[in-house]
């Protein structure tokens, strides 16, 4: 029997496990006590998230308050993400990576002309897989936020200077969330091609529940 | 039963006998500054106000309009959002304001952008230097923990709630209520990722003056930094002063700043394309 690498320490049952196509969305509700783990396949891939509580989606991740509370920029092993109520939403439990963004935010059409022409305007953007995931229960605009980006890496310089530079992934590569609270978590997996945070090339990730 | 309380008569006299009372932390109406810069005419003052300690205060500005924030007495803290007054589901987008003008500092010539890639404000001028896009505001939880209790009616109002009263005079929610950026106090981050608030107190009379690009919602609390190291909820007057403006002409050095800010600028005039 061949042995899956990638469910190597998860405890409890395989709720859920799924193959996210380059480029799409993603939307799951996670009950409290259960963890989900994002795989990164093929190295390279930043997967745009964001939270909700599933009993009040009006409170849901607050990168401001995530950030604030431990008084550090990124995102490791450890990391209590928070909503904008101050509370706990999900722990990162274990990370493959060293450390994940949160201040990059999310790619969408209406940024891209400013950030590479509007030549790019035509082109797929985590916005609109946020919005098609939300559409689907009801949220809507308002309800977007800063969100996280897992395996992306943006540092701050000394002087202030920051962008999105060549991720520290690699295939194969893991975060596990252990949800605080009853969550939806809602992903794009970034289609963006004209900066590296996906290496130039979108690729599939994998979203396995456990508990 | 004192006359006062029973009489209703006698109430009213007993309010209308408060007119003309002048406190620190009030609007000034009509507006009067003896402060304006040059450029600006008394006759296009919009608004003058003193907001408290702990306070908020909210306000529709045209295009063209600038908002000129005063740290009267150097510990102030100008949380600040801000909405596309016509469609308020467009906000400033922190994220966004960070990313496109590659730089995570804002200060004099910086824009703040929304999520639909335009700008909602410029900032002219800035004689303060120390701003916030990371933190955002303090919450009932933060204050709570800090200072024993963090709610409005309390003594040591959060600045989340502030900004939820704010938004709801404009029939926005909790919904609406979006990441802030933090005038007057701020955050310095070290190679490590450490946040390092600089919270001053600061010397007196430390200025920013945004230009509205848009026609804009613009909801301030000021409370104490969530990172405010100080065991005591510590926070001084902020004062508001706004004049009608110019709306930015196509030549303006902010505006051809960077490529991407002029896109950002040529996405407004787009907007107003009518």
């Amino acid at each position: 029997m061949s042995v899956d690498p990638h469910l190597s320490g998860l405890t409890g049952t395989i709720l859920h496990d799924v193959t996210v196509p380059a480029r799409a969305p993603w939307l799951h509700h996670v009950a409290a006590g259960q963890t989900l783990r994002i795989v990164d396949l093929e190295g390279n891939q930043a997967v745009d998230f964001l939270l909700y509580s599933a009993a009040d989606d009006a409170e849901r991740y607050s990168a401001q308050d995530t950030v604030a509370a431990q008084g550090n920029l990124f995102l490791r092993q450890g990391t209590v993400l928070r909503s904008n109520e101050g509370r706990a939403m999900m722990t990162i439990a274990a990370t493959s990576v060293e450390y994940h963004d949160t201040i990059g935010g999310a790619c969408s059409c209406e940024s891209n002309t400013l950030r590479y022409g509007h030549h790019t305007k035509a082109q797929h953007a985590c916005v609109e897989n946020f919005l098609e995931a939300n559409l689907a229960e009801g949220r809507g605009k308002r309800d977007m936020v800063s969100n996280i980006n897992f395996f992306m890496n943006v540092p701050v310089e000394a002087d202030g200077s920051l962008g999105i530079v060549d991720g520290i992934s690699a295939p194969g590569l893991t975060v596990d969330l252990k949800a605080e609270m009853d969550v939806v978590v809602v992903v794009s997996n970034c289609p963006q091609i004209n900066n590296p945070c996906n290496a130039f090339n979108p690729t599939p990730v994998r979203m396995i529940v456990a508990g | 039963m004192s006359e006062v309380l029973a009489n209703p008569l006698a109430a009213r006299d007993h309010a209308r006998r408060m007119a003309g009372t002048v406190v620190e932390a009030m609007p000034v109406l009509p507006p009067i500054a003896d402060d304006l810069p040059e450029e600006a005419s008394p006759a296009d003052l919009l608004w003058e106000e003193t907001i408290a300690a702990g306070g908020y205060a909210t306000r529709r500005l045209a295009r063209g309009a600038r908002l000129r924030l005063i740290d009267v007495q150097g510990d102030a803290c100008a949380s600040l959002l801000l909405f596309n007054a016509e469609m308020p589901t467009e906000r400033l987008n922190v994220a966004d304001t960070v990313k496109i003008q590659w730089n995570a500092y804002i200060g004099a010539g910086k824009l703040l952008l929304s999520d639909m890639g335009r700008v909602l404000m410029s900032i002219t001028e800035d004689s303060a230097g120390t701003h916030d896009t990371f933190c955002g505001a303090s919450n009932a939880a933060t204050n709570g923990a800090k200072y024993g209790d963090g709610s409005n009616s309390g003594p040591h109002p959060n600045g989340r709630d502030r900004l939820l009263l704010g938004a709801a005079k404009h029939g926005l929610t909790r919904r609406d209520v979006h990441p802030c950026v933090n005038l007057f106090k701020g955050t310095r981050i070290e190679a490590d990722g450490t946040i390092t608030p600089l919270v001053g107190p600061y010397e007196p009379g430390r200025s920013v003056i945004l230009r509205a690009e848009m026609d804009v919602i613009a909801v301030i609390a000021n409370c104490p930094h969530v990172l405010d190291p100080r065991a005591d909820w510590t926070v001084t007057p902020l004062r508001a002063t706004a004049w009608r403006g110019p709306v930015t002409p196509a030549h303006d050095a902010i505006r051809n700043a960077t490529p991407e800010g002029l896109r950002a600028f040529e996405n407004v005039d787009d907007y107003y394309r009518r």
